[in-house]
């Protein structure tokens, strides 16, 4: 392929100077941010730091008080003043989101889950959809758990499941909120590995986190934010292994002496 | 007591049931869900004109007697000009009354839906009003069973007040054996007693319907 080489040098996601406040709490100031086609960017810091915020704001789940996030060159949506809805839509409809709490739909069985969004919404033909769910479930190894109902599941399947529905809206960004600071600890490394293993097929992704170890292996750029702010961004190994920046040393420091 | 009294009437009382009760049930609740959706759906939205309305209607609706709501639409309208027959009285007045405190019923189950069941639906690229049908509204559905089947078999008690205004129903079927015979203490039980055996099936398809719900619901 020609335009490979290009292609992944480009970025696919620029987001520059995103603010956005919740009353007079400033939760973000002035983010910027960039995401190469096939890049992995894991997004670490406190709680209350604003990365979370920054992910929901990538999927129109907030709506940013002022600055600019364009996607694959073709769409840029400028919230200083006033931005349309279907600015917001569109946004949304090129990336997909996996949440902390999974919120799989609890009346729909997994299958449902998965074809709901393309059947309902891209009005794809039900049995072509049934089919690429039938498929990316089988990825996951979920094969066999088509007719379950969520609460059927382990934490750690219907968080696979949460992943195969982002899948299967075809986005062009993945966005992972602290997709297993919800799992039992032992469930944790089944999910990690379909994460892994998503951007090893080379799948963009935007990934808040709190397991360094995870960052580390599968981000190419580790972005350390502190009360709204980017503090610090590299590489994983400069950023968690030898970081500049005091409030980044305390924060690794203690994710990694717990107790 | 009087066992032929009973053999002979209970005929009429059941087909008052059946002609009466039952039906102006069914109507009233049917035309008082959907009434009770839009209330609840203005009051949710954020067009404060529309919420303002609807807090109106179920603050008049629960703050006045049932029994006056009807005397105003059968009674009190002819006298502005605008005349109603029995029947349809009966299911407006049963039905408005039904949709101010059935809508306060959807509303806290349509808000008692997680909040991450709108963002997963919205992130699915759902627009609010397909997100309320396909995501909310069936686990709100979940939720309001029970105090619905409550409004619902109130109901059917109260559709006795409509025997006030000329409905000839269980009710009145009732009196009109009572009141030449005399025998008030035996008429009035035995309404009583179909209105409870009534209500019994009610409960045993509530039960039903909870069940039904429950498959998706963790234990």
């Amino acid at each position: 392929m020609s335009h490979t080489e290009k292609s992944h040098t480009e970025p696919l996601l620029t987001v520059s100077g995103l603010r956005k406040s919740f009353g007079d709490r400033e939760v973000l100031r002035s983010i910027d941010l960039e995401v190469r086609r096939g890049g992995v960017v894991a997004l670490v810091g406190p709680s209350g730091s604003g990365k979370t915020t920054v992910l929901r704001c990538l999927n129109s789940l907030e709506v940013p008080d002022g600055g600019r996030i364009t996607v694959g060159g073709a769409l840029t949506v400028d919230f200083d003043g006033r931005t349309d809805k279907r600015a917001l839509d569109a946004l949304r409809d090129r990336s997909a989101m996996v949440f902390q709490h999974y919120n799989l739909f609890p009346h729909m069985t997994v299958l449902e889950n998965v074809t709901e969004g393309p059947v309902q919404v891209r009005k794809r033909p039900r049995a072509e959809a049934v089919a690429e769910a039938e498929r990316l479930l089988a990825r996951v190894g979920l094969g066999e758990r088509g007719d379950a109902y969520p609460h059927e599941l382990s934490g750690g399947q219907q968080q696979r499941v949460g992943i195969v529905r982002a899948l299967a809206m075809r986005p062009q960004v993945l966005l992972f909120d602290e997709p297993t600071s919800a799992l039992d600890p032992e469930l944790v490394g089944d999910v990690l590995s379909v994460i892994k293993e998503l951007s090893d097929e080379g799948w963009t992704m935007v990934i808040v986190t709190h397991e360094l170890a995870f960052a580390r292996e599968v981000a190419d750029e580790v972005v350390f934010m502190d009360q709204g702010v980017v503090v610090e961004r590299g590489a994983p190994e400069v950023v968690l292994g030898s970081p500049t920046r005091e409030r980044t040393r305390q924060f690794v420091r203690r994710l990694q002496q717990r107790f | 007591m009087d066992w032929e009294l009973v053999r002979t009437s209970l005929w009429p009382i059941v087909r008052g049931a059946v002609l009466g009760t039952i039906p102006l049930t069914l109507a009233s609740f049917a035309l008082g869900l959907a009434i009770a959706l839009v209330v609840a759906l203005m009051r949710l939205s954020r067009v404060t004109v529309a919420a303002a309305v609807a807090r109106a209607y179920v603050s008049v609706i629960r703050g006045t007697p049932l029994l006056v709501q009807l005397f105003v639409i059968f009674y009190g309208l002819p006298s502005v000009g605008l005349t109603i027959s029995p029947w349809p009285s009966a299911i407006i007045a049963f039905s408005m009354n039904v949709g101010g405190y059935a809508a306060e019923v959807i509303r806290a189950a349509i808000l008692s839906v997680p909040k991450g069941q709108w963002e997963a639906a919205h992130m699915v690229g759902m627009s609010r009003g397909l997100a309320l049908r396909r995501i909310i509204l069936p686990q709100a559905a979940r939720v309001s069973v029970p105090p619905l089947s409550n409004t619902f078999i109130s109901l059917v008690k109260d559709t006795s007040l409509a025997s006030l205004i000329l409905v000839t129903e269980l009710f009145r079927e009732a009196q009109q054996i009572a009141a030449p015979s005399g025998e008030f203490m035996v008429l009035y039980v035995e309404a009583a007693a179909v209105y409870w055996v009534i209500c019994l099936f009610l409960s045993a398809g509530q039960s039903r319907l909870e069940r039904r719900l429950d498959r998706y619901v963790a234990h």
